[in-house]
């Protein structure tokens, strides 16, 4: 379905290729009742009680992939933010730093483009690229088909990262262990209020592009205290994937996640 | 633009019904809404009239029930009420709300024939 116009024109692509059609329950055409009513009006109503939750399939697919992950030992992420904020470049130096320690693997949510996977494959870390076409985040049913391309080694680390929006991914559980939402210091402090969904259901929250800070009006200690007041409980890591600052104490994070996962697998 | 896949979840969730159920027409959906849930109800009703055309649930009418959000605060234990997810606790002024209530999106019952 496309999302401008809703016209039918689904066009989310793994690896560039069309996603597999997940078989329609019902084809949507009216069936004839039992005792066919002679006219609609003469039709009985009737309630019928549902009670579920609108995300129920996308959360049961997620359940099923963090039961994939977890069996595996792979610590994965939902790394999330507005476009620009760093998360591509904060992978691939992450990567770098992280070779020899644990192996990582990548899956990349863009709308279009396989440009984000490209830059993870010339790190020499396996990537998969999801296109969303038009879609606005990644779902769980996505990511399900993506790791069964990627096979991501056991006892490893799994970047998934989102399509850059503050909006739309914070409702979609993909089945990671924790999302990782990326703030950085070239956007406005006040992001977590005007957002507050992402940085709700965030753990972790990385102020990226402190290099910056001398030269843009940018105040971190309101930043943090903004992002805290949505959620108390959120970490917050402040760093520069460009020139390294602040790289060890997330690098320490990660080594310790994946030794949880590790163990825990 | 995620209240078109949720529109599209909604859809799911009555054709699985229809099928367990055995009804050809919908004519009432009710959805309860959390004041507190990360969807714009203006903005799904929208979206599920485009993806309802032509199914079972064509023209049907979308009935929203909002419910109020509440938390409750870890500082000072009070239940209180929560319009918005930066809210502060109104008796201590703490940050450290707890959503109790308010951030469901549901499919709750469908009037049918």
């Amino acid at each position: 379905m496309c999302s401008t116009c809703g016209c039918g024109g689904h066009a989310a692509l793994i690896s560039g290729r069309a996603m597999r059609r997940e078989p329609r329950a019902t084809p949507l055409t009216y069936r004839p009742a039992e005792a066919a009513p002679a006219s609609a009006e003469l039709a009985e109503s009737r309630v019928v009680e549902v009670e579920r939750d609108l995300l129920a399939r996308n959360d049961t697919q997620a359940a099923a992939n963090r039961a994939w992950l977890s069996a595996r030992g792979i610590f994965a992420l939902n790394l999330v933010s507005s476009p620009g904020s760093g998360k591509t470049t904060l992978l691939v130096r992450s990567i770098e730093q992280l070779a020899g320690r644990l192996p990582v693997s990548v899956i990349e949510g863009d709308q279009q483009t396989e440009f984000d996977a490209e830059r993870i494959r010339a790190t020499g870390a396996p990537a998969v690229q999801i296109n969303t076409g038009r879609g606005c985040h990644l779902d769980a049913r996505m990511v399900a088909q993506a790791l069964e391309r990627l096979a991501p080694p056991h006892d490893s680390l799994l970047f998934i990262e989102n399509v850059g929006n503050l909006v739309c991914p914070a409702a979609f559980d993909l089945g990671e262990a924790h999302k990782v939402v990326v703030l950085s210091v070239t956007e406005g402090e006040d992001k977590p209020l005007k957002y507050p969904d992402m940085f709700r259901a965030a753990d972790l929250m990385i102020l990226n592009k402190c290099d910056l800070l001398p030269y843009v009006e940018f105040d971190a200690e309101r930043a943090e205290a903004y992002a805290r007041r949505i959620n108390p409980k959120l970490q917050v890591l402040r760093l520069s994937a460009t020139n390294g600052a602040g790289m060890p104490d997330w690098l320490d994070w990660l080594l310790a996640g994946a030794a949880r996962a590790h163990s825990a697998g | 633009m995620h209240e078109l896949s949720l529109a599209e979840n909604v859809l799911q969730l009555i054709t699985d019904a229809a099928r367990n159920e055995g009804f050809s027409r919908v004519k009432t959906v009710q959805l309860e809404i959390g004041q507190l849930a990360c969807v714009e109800p203006e903005a799904l009703a929208f979206a599920f009239e485009s993806v309802a055309r032509g199914s079972l649930a064509e023209s049907a009418r979308l009935e929203i029930i909002s419910t109020p959000g509440l938390g409750r605060c870890a500082d000072c234990g009070q239940t209180v009420a929560m319009a918005v997810l930066y809210g502060l606790c109104p008796a201590c002024g703490s940050a450290a709300l707890q959503i109790v209530a308010g951030d469901r999106m549901r499919v709750k019952e469908l009037e049918v024939e």
